[in-house]
């Protein structure tokens, strides 16, 4: 009932009210307000593989709200000694009232959600779906926008097997995005997506050139090339640092141009956009903060107020 | 067309499934589970002429009424087939092949990096129809969309 695997779990209006939510619960993620909404409840963090800004935003989350947090991870636990997934989140099942996964396979977290009783959160599985990074990417292209309705958003990178990219699309098209995707041919968005994307109408161009994209965009999404990825280094040195994005490129971006990235970027973003008033990466990461709030409340059902003092 | 399906003897009473995409009947045979090694006689008909799919297959299974969610599975592979069940000689049952929307147990997902591919877990492996015309068919779990050349060699 409360879970989110992809963000085909939320329609366009349950997507409005949690950013709504979340704007309300900034003071709560910043600390200045208390608010424990969740005083009581427990979230188990089941990562199966490596996470910072996911974890440890969720965990902020939680005991920010006044909860609590169980820290799984892979290794040296049951799992390496082959547990199966499904009786893993059976003792999950019993130790905590909401869990938040993120596993190395694809359908890891709907395969989850319907081995429990207690709400999922996919908090990335594989190259599939990572729905709460949506909601925050949302949010912050909605701080800086006003709305999410009809803006020219330009994703770079890895779009293969960027999970990112994959939740993102897909929302930003609901809300009448135009998309251009730009990729090396090699990493090219998966065809099934890109069909998906058009047949809700949307305009998604595809390209492997950013520089002329920069002047009409609204949101240009970088994304690292992801090297763990690729079976070897000859292929992976055939496209690392094939996007770079610098100050200087900027000069050609319309006024409220923004630069997002989820994190963590090697050498897609100079340093040098770092002070630039287009960069919003770090603001990003820190509204992971408040959107799992919201969607910590949504999922076990606990009404945020509509006033936050 | 009915001197087609004479090419092998008519059956007493059984299964006859007509329209089978030409050279699918070893896969029909396996996706029904007929068990080739136990004594009812099936008779095979491969690449006959067919004014409907220009060729086909026709398959005869003697003694066996096959269910209507056997058959439901045949839609993976014949969608267009026609299933008569025949009792005494005679046409007791016509039936059509309908794809259901959840497909339970009955092929594994195509994709290397499904959480599916662990054969230790237990829950069922499901796949989901979604769309019919073109028939497209995605893992419920992972949502990758399977090639039906591939899943077909992936049934149960």
């Amino acid at each position: 009932m409360g879970d989110l695997v992809t963000m085909d779990d939320l329609t366009n209006e349950e997507i409005v009210a949690i950013l709504d939510d979340s704007e309300r619960l900034v003071p709560v993620a910043r600390g200045v307000v208390n608010l424990p909404l969740l005083e009581g409840k427990v979230l188990a963090n089941m990562f199966f593989e490596n996470s910072t800004r996911t974890r440890m935003s969720f965990e902020t989350a939680m005991k920010r709200l006044g909860g609590s947090v169980l820290n799984f991870s892979s290794v040296g636990t049951s799992v390496s000694k082959g547990e199966t997934l499904y009786d893993t989140m059976q003792m999950i099942d019993g130790y905590a009232d909401i869990a938040a996964i993120r596993h190395p396979r694809q359908g890891a977290a709907q395969y989850s959600a319907d081995a429990v009783e207690i709400p999922i959160l996919n908090a990335g599985d594989g190259a599939g779906n990572h729905p709460t990074q949506t909601m925050l990417d949302l949010f912050t292209i909605r701080q800086s926008h006003g709305d999410l309705e009809g803006l020219n958003v330009v994703l770079v990178g890895d779009l293969r097997y960027g999970r990112t990219v994959h939740s993102l699309s897909h929302a930003l098209v609901r809300f009448g995005a135009s998309l251009t995707l730009v990729s090396p041919g090699t990493l090219r968005m998966p065809k099934e997506i890109v069909a998906d994307l058009r047949s809700q109408g949307s305009e998604v161009a595809e390209t492997e050139s950013l520089q002329e994209q920069i002047n009409h965009a609204d949101v240009i999404y970088m994304t690292r090339i992801q090297k763990e990825r690729f079976p070897d280094e000859d292929e992976y040195a055939k496209v690392a640092g094939i996007f770079k994005l610098n100050s200087s490129d900027l000069s050609a971006a319309k006024k409220g141009m923004i630069v997002m990235h989820p994190l963590p970027r090697v050498d897609e973003i100079d340093p040098n956009v770092d002070s630039s008033d287009h960069a919003k990466y770090f603001e990003q990461a820190f509204n992971g903060v408040p959107t799992r709030m919201a969607l910590l409340c949504r999922s076990l059902g606990v009404e945020v107020p509509k006033e936050v003092k | 067309m009915m001197s087609e399906m004479r090419r092998v003897t008519a059956i007493r009473n059984g299964t006859v499934i007509d329209h089978i995409p030409s050279g699918r009947a070893m896969q029909v045979i396996r996706i029904l589970r007929i068990d080739t090694s136990r004594a009812t006689p099936v008779s095979l008909v491969m690449n006959v002429p067919s004014d409907k799919l220009g060729r086909k297959d026709v398959l005869k299974i003697e003694d066996r009424e096959l269910s209507r969610e056997e058959l439901d599975r045949l839609a993976l592979i014949a969608p267009n087939a026609s299933i008569a069940i025949i009792r005494n000689h005679s046409v007791a049952e016509k039936m059509v092949v309908e794809l259901t929307e959840d497909l339970v147990n009955i092929a594994t997902c195509t994709f290397s990096n499904c959480i599916t591919k662990n054969d230790r877990e237990p829950l069922p492996q499901r796949l989901r129809i979604f769309s019919h015309d073109p028939l497209e068919i995605r893992c419920y779990y992972c949502g990758k969309v399977q090639e039906i050349d591939e899943l077909i060699e992936n049934i149960l």
